[in-house]
């Protein structure tokens, strides 16, 4: 069994995958609330990164993070297409995902869980769960609370550039 | 709702007592099921320890005998004194009956009614002492007696506990939510609907805006309450207090009906009794100091409370001694909060305010009452962290006067919205002072540096200013080199928010933030835009605290003092064209909002044209007279000035706002008003171009 493991009995599960970058992530579909195309995003100025803006869900203000920033891969270049949202729920939190592309659902078993490479898992491996291996690519399953928590620094904005510096 | 003229202390205590009565009930059914648990004894006891507790203040006093004995009885049981046999449960459920025969009398016609409870009484203190009932009367009377106070229901009237409900504040919090969600979906058909005047859409449009205009105001009259809420529990505070000072007080409490929503009553709670303990123990004298001073010797607190302008005002008043500014001074200076120097150059106004500086304490022995370092600057973290402001007046030997001003609601509120570095923010409108354009010549010019901090001589007195893209670290600056703030005030102190651009005034609907956000403490929320995006909401106590630096007061002392002997005899003035290119200068003190309505908000009933605005019906006033001067707005634009005076406002039609300017109290020259539209105080002076 793999270290993963250790952490559920089983990893038996239904995924909510998307694309990022040229890689293939899932969310169990149980902590997914909605999909949605890409809407407005309003930047909040001072925000730690990870976190991408502010956007409206029928009336609802969420916080959207990126999770390029968390899974520390590149930026998305300027003109890639708007980014689509999946809307997950953590600690009774509406939080949107920004991604490239939404996949699809897939049923995954224990019996095709693998530890994830270490280059796949990037700087952030504690975000990754664990692998599934699907016909021709690996599904990095994603710890959607660990990848939405943010630091809690103190941030003191109007500091003068003096100090910065 | 009920005709009985039963006020609203005994109303809430019949509700109260209804739904206790009917735990009850359930609790005794349940007690002799398990007559052990000493739980179920101790519910049964705290529901007949409140009523005997509330009957007794309000004086009805066959109620409190019957739950006196009946507490007395329980009492014993649960401390394991007594245990409870079928005897003890007859005579505590015949307790129960005559607790709600009574209520029901009391509900009918305020009064207890002629029932006789002795019996009980004797019967209850019997088994108290262990005797055996039979002793005193057979048990068929007491039926009897039963059917004789029942009340025969000869029509079915509803009950007091019939006619309202319990709601869960957290439906009511989900129901103020969607009307918010239902108000921003209303602004944006409106503006669909605009586009298309006279069509199906708008007619439905106009339908949908007063229905949502009503719920709103239904849904916020659910969350209402008086502040009553709040006060009953002060005179207790006033007596013991008086009691512990040594001296005496008459409360006066003015206006107890006034309403304002439920989380900001709660939020008031604690400021209100700290200033009500301030004035109690420092405003007013001890009697002999008041008798010498040739004021009666029992001091006199008034509480007062109204709406004004979509606000609660409510004021703490005494006629104590009241506060000498040159010791609020020397109390700052001693303790370090500000300089001799700039102490002295204040003007007594500004010394007084030096009372909400953090720390500041006047007391020179620490009291159980005050003095712990807790004081007015707390009081005011916490009104301006509910957007309200307070202010403090007080004239020497007469007394002192603080007054709190309250938004009615936090849900919805007005506020300006602006534009820096292409994104929206929203500014709170509590908190805006004014607004200020300098072309770019003058940007150049008006500017100094104090301390490496930009400053403004706004009229000759300096405003600091603050660069919201630089603060916010987001790249920005107009390329016109125009230069546009807002001035805004928190914390006690006035700055200018340098910002692109300034777009509308509306009312936002406020969306908290994500806990994750909460740290960052420059936004105090979020809002949802006509258009459907997000704007954050800035939160302006919190910048004045960050980006200002600490000195409590930025004035230096020969300005202030030059503004001192000035200030008493000057006025600010708004300055306006109306038609034939005359000018008016209207006392700035009484304009409450400068607006551009469509021209078809204008009726005509009779002779006159009045102006739908917020709900209220105002006369309008074209000073222009009949010759109406070319506007720079399209001519289905109206531009008015809301002018208030006392209680009643006027909408002023004008050309164009020129400016504010300062000017002496006592302008010459003519009044030049078509006077008899006009309430009688309202002044206006009708400069010449000489300004």
């Amino acid at each position: 069994m793999t270290a993963a493991s250790t952490e559920r009995p089983s990893l038996d599960a239904r995924m909510v995958t998307f694309e990022l970058g040229d890689r293939l992530y899932g969310v169990d579909v149980r902590a997914v609330q909605e999909v949605l195309r890409g809407q407005p995003l309003t930047r909040v100025p001072l925000a730690p990164p990870g976190l991408a803006g502010l956007i409206n869900l029928r009336g609802q203000v969420l916080t959207a993070m990126d999770l390029c920033e968390r899974l520390g891969l590149p930026p998305r270049p300027p003109d890639a297409p708007e980014p689509m949202v999946v809307v997950v729920r953590v600690d009774g939190e509406s939080i949107a995902l920004l991604v490239d592309r939404i996949g699809g659902v897939v049923d995954v078993s224990d019996d095709n869980v693998e530890a994830p490479p270490d280059p796949l898992t990037g700087p952030t491996p504690h975000l990754i769960q664990g692998a599934y291996k699907l016909e021709g690519e690996l599904l990095l399953a994603l710890d959607v609370e660990r990848a939405v928590y943010l630091p809690q620094e103190v941030i003191r904005p109007g500091i003068s550039r003096a100090e910065v510096g | 709702m009920h005709d009985t003229g039963l006020d609203d202390i005994v109303q809430e205590f019949l509700i109260e007592s209804h739904e206790n009565l009917d735990q009850l009930d359930r609790d005794l059914v349940a007690l002799e099921q398990q007559p052990e648990s000493r739980e179920l004894l101790a519910s049964v006891f705290r529901t007949i320890h409140t009523i005997k507790g509330t009957s007794g203040f309000l004086a009805f006093h066959k109620l409190e005998a019957v739950t006196h004995v009946g507490e007395n009885l329980l009492a014993r049981l649960r401390d394991g004194q007594l245990s409870l046999t079928s005897a003890i449960t007859d005579v505590l459920l015949s307790m129960v009956d005559t607790v709600r025969e009574l209520l029901a009398s009391i509900e009918a016609d305020g009064t207890e009614g002629d029932a006789d409870v002795e019996e009980l009484v004797v019967a209850i203190a019997a088994v108290l002492e262990g005797v055996p009932r039979t002793s005193t009367r057979p048990e068929v009377e007491v039926e009897v007696e039963v059917e004789v106070i029942e009340p025969f229901p000869a029509e079915s009237r509803r009950t007091v506990a019939d006619a309202s409900i319990r709601v869960d504040v957290d439906l009511l919090d989900a129901l103020m939510r969607l009307v918010g969600e239902l108000v921003l979906t209303r602004n944006q058909i409106a503006r669909e609907a605009g586009q298309a005047p006279g069509s199906e859409l708008a007619g439905a449009a106009q339908r949908l805006n007063l229905i949502a205009g009503e719920l709103h105001e239904g849904v916020m009259k659910t969350r209402m309450q008086p502040i009553d809420h709040l006060w009953s529990k002060l005179p207790r505070v006033v007596r013991d207090l008086g009691a512990t000072c040594g001296k005496e007080v008459n409360l006066t409490m003015v206006g107890r009906e006034t309403e304002l929503d439920r989380s900001l009553l709660e939020s008031v709670k604690d400021p209100l009794t700290h200033l009500v303990r301030n004035a109690v123990d420092h405003g007013l004298e001890a009697p002999a100091a008041r008798v010498a001073a040739g004021k009666p010797a029992a001091g006199t607190l008034t509480l007062r409370a109204y709406h004004e302008g979509g606000q609660v005002v409510v004021e703490v008043c005494d006629d104590g001694a009241g506060i000498d500014p040159a010791r609020i001074a020397g109390a700052a200076v001693a303790q370090g909060l500000c300089t001799r120097a700039a102490a002295d150059a204040m003007s007594r106004a500004d010394q007084l305010q030096l009372i909400f500086a953090p720390g500041f304490s006047t007391a020179t022995t620490l009291t159980h009452v005050s003095g712990r370092g807790v004081g007015m600057d707390v009081v005011r973290t916490n009104i301006e962290a509910i957007g309200g402001t307070i202010e403090i007046e007080s004239v020497l030997g007469r007394g002192t006067t603080c007054r709190l001003r309250i938004p009615l609601t936090l849900a919805i509120v007005p506020a300006l919205t602006v534009e820096c570095a292409g994104d929206r923010y929203a500014v709170p409108q509590v908190n805006v002072l004014e607004l200020v354009a300098l072309d770019a010549d003058r940007a150049l010019v008006e500017f100094e540096e104090v301390n490496g901090a930009p400053v403004h001589l706004l009229r000759g007195v300096p405003i600091p200013l603050v660069n919201l893209a630089e603060f916010l670290q987001i790249g920005s600056g107009r390329p016109d080199g125009q230069l546009l703030f807002a001035v805004l005030q928190a914390e006690g102190r006035r700055f200018g928010l340098v910002i692109d651009r300034v777009l509308n005034t509306e009312e936002i609907v406020v969306k908290p933030l994500s806990p994750r956000l909460k740290t960052l403490g420059t936004f105090s929320g979020a809002t949802i835009l006509g258009d459907g995006r997000v704007a954050l909401i800035l939160d302006v106590q919190s910048l004045a605290r960050r980006a200002l630096p600490a000195e409590p007061l930025e004035r230096t002392g020969a300005q202030a003092a030059e503004e001192t002997q000035e200030a008493p005899d000057r006025v600010s003035l708004l300055l306006a064209t109306v038609g034939g290119g005359r000018r008016v200068a209207i006392p700035l003190s009484s304009v409450t909002r400068i607006e551009h309505l469509p021209a078809t908000a204008v009726e005509v009933v009779g002779s006159r044209e009045v102006v739908h605005y917020r709900g209220a019906i105002l006369p309008l006033l074209r000073l222009g007279g009949d010759s109406a001067a070319p506007s720079e707005l399209p001519s289905d634009v109206l531009s008015v000035v809301v002018y208030t005076a006392g209680a009643r406002s006027v909408v002023i039609a004008v050309d164009e706002i020129v400016d504010i300017v300062e000017a002496d109290a006592e302008v010459p020259g003519d009044l030049d008003v078509r006077g008899a539209i006009l309430a009688a105080d309202a002044r206006f002076y009708e400069l010449e171009d000489a300004l």
